[in-house]
Order: structure tokens, then sequence, then C-alpha cells
């Protein structure tokens, strides 16, 4: 049986892992090579980088550090931010990535969705969105509206439409992260992830906001997700108590939810 | 000293850093040429069937390879997209594959979630070198959409269930191949790796 998956999640600014909340204030954390490489002795099932400033500061994705921390990971790895072209992804590819994270920039430009999956199959383009709550209005019919550039700027665009477009363009997961519930540790948008899981045909990633193993467990049964972004519960400096991945995973197994066995 | 073969469509850096891991001597090779001093060969993937094989035969690959693999026997390894163009055909986008191992690969079906993405059980049908450190039942990562279907039940060496029973693993005299990404599969992938590096056939 196909299990459900755990993916720790990586905000690098100049080789650090950071920790925002509703994507703003970030605060340091650790070494991103050090942080995977203890993350993938846990027994993390994946692990997601965003080099977090690319985008904005226009400049190529941080290669090294991508490089880097592709040598401690066994475990799939997925990276996004400052792609632009299929050889941008070319090159995140051969630093040892398996899987490409498009977001504000697919917005921009969809066509690199598609470009993207016929140049490496759908299976390695993950449509990531910021998506946060604004009321049913003319446009907007699912009441979520997609936002880009570290949830800055408004899209216009509805949530649901542009999952759906990103599914047809062929990308092969969508990231549901809620902007509303990012860094707050108080659960996942439940309504928004399920909505998309329901819209689409490729495999979801609830994101923003995991701070109990309720959390996770409600994002993955009732929000419908075949995987888990988190982070703070891992390692944020603002929560009292973080919890490890074998904890993580017991108290999964406990409420039923299909995770890979811990290898002794 | 393994060859990893370096394609455009590939992802040959990540199944380089595993064997770094287990210290097992590896090159990556992109040309016939450079496929000549390997004793054994990694096709790995992450692309699509048609850009693969496409990449392949720009890349002048297709018969080197074929050669060093059935004329010279050294042992084989195909990861993911490697092991599908194992196979003589295609439904990802209606190619003609390699045709090494009789058989087909055929799409999931539409009422499943696909593609298929995350850890799933590989039950072991057979005793193997490549897999006698890969307990039965255990966990591999999986990205796919597509799956092969041999026409030789006897080529089956693991199978996984989604939806339909598929095989994970094939084997056929001097060549392995995982559906899975053995290099991707934690701990119990790597031991699939350096099985394959042990591997006599």
């Amino acid at each position: 049986m196909l299990t459900k998956r755990l993916i720790a999640c990586f905000d690098v600014v100049e080789g650090r892992v950071t920790k925002a909340q509703q994507f703003q204030d970030n605060i340091d954390v650790a070494p991103a090579e050090e942080l995977a490489q203890q993350l993938y002795d846990d027994q993390i099932d994946e692990i997601v980088f965003y080099d977090i400033t690319a985008s904005a500061q226009k400049r190529k994705i941080d290669l090294e550090t991508v490089r880097r921390v592709a040598h401690h990971v066994f475990v799939p790895f997925t990276v996004g931010g400052g792609i632009r072209t299929v050889d941008d992804m070319f090159e995140v590819l051969k630093a040892g990535a398996e899987k490409i994270s498009v977001d504000s920039m697919a917005v921009r430009n969809p066509g690199i969705i598609r470009a993207g999956a016929e140049a490496f199959g759908r299976q390695c383009i993950v449509l990531s969105t910021q998506v946060k709550r604004v009321g049913v209005r003319p446009g907007i019919p699912s009441g979520y509206e997609v936002f880009i550039d570290g949830a800055r700027e408004a899209t216009g665009l509805d949530a649901l439409d542009w999952v759906r477009r990103g599914e047809d363009l062929g990308a092969g997961e969508i990231v549901v992260n809620s902007i509303d519930c990012d860094g707050t540790a108080a659960g996942y948008d439940l309504e928004i992830t399920r909505a998309v899981a329901d819209a689409v045909n490729v495999p979801i990633i609830a994101s923003g906001g995991a701070g109990t193993v309720d959390h996770i467990a409600d994002g993955l049964t009732v929000g419908g997700a075949q995987a888990a972004i988190i982070s703070s519960i891992l390692y944020s400096p603002r929560l009292d108590r973080n919890v490890g991945v074998r904890e993580l995973k017991d108290g999964l197994a406990a409420r039923n939810v299909l995770m890979r066995p811990y290898l002794p | 000293m393994i060859g990893i073969v370096d394609y455009r469509a590939g992802n040959a850096p990540s199944v380089g850093y595993a064997l770094e891991r287990l210290g097992i001597e590896h090159r990556l090779v992109a040309t016939g040429a450079e496929l000549e001093g390997c004793d054994r060969l990694i096709l790995p993937g992450v692309g699509a069937a048609r850009a693969t094989l496409d990449s392949l035969r720009a890349s002048g690959l297709v018969e080197p390879l074929s050669e060093r693999v059935h004329s010279d026997g050294i042992p084989f390894l195909g990861i993911c997209i490697g092991l599908q163009v194992l196979f003589e055909h295609s439904e990802e986008g209606d190619v003609a594959a390699l045709g090494w191992i009789p058989g087909t690969v055929r799409r999931f079906d539409d009422d499943l979630r696909v593609p298929q993405i995350g850890w799933n059980s590989v039950h072991l049908r057979r005793d193997h070198p490549v897999t006698a450190e890969f307990p039965d039942g255990g966990h591999a990562y999986f990205v796919n959409s597509y799956y092969a279907s041999p026409a030789d039940p006897g080529h089956v060496l693991g199978e996984t269930e989604y939806g339909v029973e598929f095989c994970s693993i094939v084997a056929h005299a001097n060549i392995v191949a995982t559906q899975f990404h053995a290099e991707k599969s934690g701990e119990l992938g790597l031991r699939i790796l350096s099985g394959f590096a042990e591997w006599t056939p």
C-alpha cells in the first residue's frame, strides 16, 4: 500500500534554513546541510528546499547549497526558487534534486510547467501555490485567491481554477500552502486543501500551519492530502517544544494514518 | 568501476552521491567510448520515456549500451524510467523502447491519483543476489505514472500494489531494474545498490 508522506520544508537564505511566520520575519535555524543530514538520519520521507530570496533578488538558485544537501539526502529532494527556464531546471536536477518546485514564476509564465513536464516528465514538476482566504467574490468563486512573491502580490486567480490549469499543463504534484496558516502552528487550512484534493487527480501536499500530530493527521485524512509539509513543528525556535520525525510517525500510526515504517 | 549513464533526462548525480556514500567506485558516462571502461552499468531516470529514448539515441548510447550488456554480459541496473525503457513498447508517448525484456509499459488507471508518488511496499517473488539484503515487504520510493508488464512472469522479481499488482523489480540474466528510485529509498534503497555492486550474474 502507498503510504502518506512527511516532508520537511527548508526555507533557505544564504545556505541556512530559516523559519518565517505568515511569510515574514524569518529567523535563523541551522545550516541546510546539517539539518538535512539530521532529518535523513531521523528517516524523514522527503525534503523540499526553497531558495526564498532567489526570485526577489532576480538571481539564480544557490546550486552549491543544493549540491551539498543532496550529498546527504537519500530520500526525494525537491528544489524551488529562482527557476525561470528549462535550463535552470536541468541545472537543479544535475545538482542532485529529483523534483522542481515552481510557484510565482509559473503564474507569470504558465508555459514553464508544460515545458518542464515535457523535458523531464510530469512527476518532476511540483506546482506550489500560495493561497489566501479572501471570501467568495467575482472571479474568485472558491473564496481563495492565489498570491505570489512571498504572499505579497495578489494575482486575481482563483485557487481552484489555477490548480486545475496547473494539472492540465503538466504539474505532477500540487502544494497547497495557506498564507493565513503559515507558521502559526494552528493547523492546515483543511477547507482549501480538501477542495484542491477534490479538484485535481495528482497528489496533493498540505502546507502551512502544522503544529501538532493531530494537525498532520487531519491534513492527511480530512484534508485529503497525500503528503504533509512540516517545518515549525520540527525545528521552529518559536515553539516551546519541537517534535522529532519518529514521534510524529508513531503518533500518525496511532491515528491510523499509514506511514513508512521506521527502520530499527 | 560502475558507469552511471548520464544523459539529459536523467538524474545521474543523485545515483553518484548514493554510490559515494557507499564507498563504491563509479563515474558518470555520457559516450559510447566512456562505457568501454566500465564493468557494470546503471541507467538512471526521472524523465518521460520518449524524452529518455530520444536523449539516449541522440547521444549515440543505444548501440554501445546494448553491446556492453548483451555481447559483453556486464551487470546492468535500470532505475525508474531506466526500467521502463528496457521493454518493447511504452504507452507513454506510444514509443518503441529498447526491447531487451519482452513486455510492455502501461499507464495506471485514471481512477487512481497519477503519478503514484511515495513510499510503497515491495514484495519479493523469489531470491536474487541484488535483493539479498532487502526485506520482503520493505518500503521504497516510487514516482511513476506508468508500470511495466513483463510478458514472462519469470522476469518478475518484486511486485507492488497500486490499483494493480505491478512489477516493481524486474530481473533477467545480467539485467536487473527497479521501478522505484533505489538511490532515493533511504537505507533500504542503498542496500539494493550495494547488492548490485557485488553481484556476479
